[in-house]
């Protein structure tokens, strides 16, 4: 299989699962928050993995990190991404207590249960549309959180794909709340392990995939 | 020369050699192992940035051996005496390794962290190359510099003081 060459259609097929789930998703954080949120049109990419570290500012960046293993027919990873600014003003947010601090030990813990919390409602909100569209089964796991640097995090989703190739297919979506004044741009990013493509594109009836 | 441009960046599942007044360093190790490989005399250092323990788990035909453990040490010893590096005054620093995410489902793929140093400490000891420091496992990324001058490893992680091996 090669992963290098997907064709037009496939790449279609990839952005829509992922324009799909983020619609959903976007909207349980909508509710969440009460308040608009504007959504990217997901880009499919298939990076090598310095590049995918790049795509969010480079392996030494410190990021929040939620990640759902997927469980199922499809397995793969999810990984719900947030700055840690982005990430403090969404807790304080949720919480309305402004002077919640993510990186102080003391009330870190309450912090990191809204964010996990938060995560989950919005992960799950996008792997039920996947689900749904693709008639495949997806069981998440519970959420693992990690606040450090992007390659630190990313490499341990790209375990099971990286025995198989020296790419990854990404699919990465934008989220921002229309409020400019202090913005929590999300990323989704799903990594479906090698073996879930096929089925993946068998499901909503693009065979070929060889 | 400015600053930056003197180090020499290694990215995931690749390898380098440098000599002063170079450095060299790779960025955001989790549960990757980054292994320095030095002489003190010819100032010859080597980074790899592995990835996976063994190449007997890669499913490629055509599979890059800078990724794997048993198969980019040789390469990277390879590489240094090509470099005028002495064979017989080789030593090593390692570090990373780390368990990024706590799996409730302890499955062996997800302890890839300690899979990984425990490889390269095997390597290691079959090119007998002695292993003079560490800063391997817990739960934090790293990002670690060589300097061949000094022989030093600089590592870094998150809200930490950086330290020095």
């Amino acid at each position: 299989m090669d992963y290098t060459k997907l064709t037009t259609i496939q790449r279609d097929v990839l952005r829509e699962i992922g324009n799909i789930g983020a619609g959903n998703a976007a909207t349980s954080m909508s509710k969440l928050l009460n308040r608009k949120i504007d959504m990217e049109v997901p880009s499919v990419n298939v990076v090598s993995y310095d590049e995918m570290m790049e795509l969010l500012g480079g392996p030494d960046e410190v990021i929040v990190a939620l990640l759902f293993r997927i469980q199922g027919v499809a397995p793969g990873t999810v990984y719900f991404i947030l700055s840690t600014e982005r990430a403090e003003a969404l807790v304080r947010e949720i919480t309305g207590d402004q002077a919640m601090n993510l990186l102080a030990s003391s009330d870190n813990e309450l912090a990191i249960s809204v964010l996990k919390e938060t995560g989950n409602i919005v992960t799950g909100a996008y792997l039920s549309a996947l689900s749904d569209f693709t008639q495949v089964n997806m069981q998440p796991s519970v959420p693992y959180l990690s606040i450090d640097m992007a390659g630190a995090i990313l490499t341990a989703g790209l375990i099971e794909l990286s025995q198989v190739t020296d790419y990854a297919i990404i699919i990465n979506t934008k989220m921002n709340p229309s409020h400019l004044s202090h913005s929590i741009e999300g990323h989704f990013l799903f990594i479906p392990d090698p073996d879930s493509f096929p089925k993946l594109f068998q499901a909503l009836g693009i065979n070929g995939y060889e | 020369m400015n600053k930056t441009a003197s180090i020499i960046k290694v990215g995931i599942a690749d390898l380098n050699v440098v000599t002063p007044p170079m450095k060299i360093r790779t960025s955001g190790l989790g549960s990757c192992v980054g292994v320095v490989i030095y002489d003190e005399t010819e100032k010859v250092s080597g980074l790899a940035h592995i990835l996976l323990p063994n190449s007997q788990l890669a499913r490629q035909k055509q599979y890059n051996p800078y990724k794997y453990a048993d198969t980019a040490i040789p390469k990277l010893i390879t590489k240094m005496i090509d470099c005028g590096a002495n064979k017989h005054k080789l030593k090593a620093k390692i570090a990373g390794g780390a368990q990024m995410f706590q799996f409730a489902s302890g499955s062996d793929m997800m302890r890839i962290g300690p899979r990984n140093v425990e490889a390269v400490l095997d390597k290691l000891k079959d090119c007998n190359i002695p292993v003079v420091a560490q800063d391997v496992g817990g739960n934090t990324g790293r990002t670690i510099e060589f300097d061949p001058e000094t022989s030093k490893l600089k590592i870094r992680k998150i809200n930490r003081e950086e330290t020095f091996i």
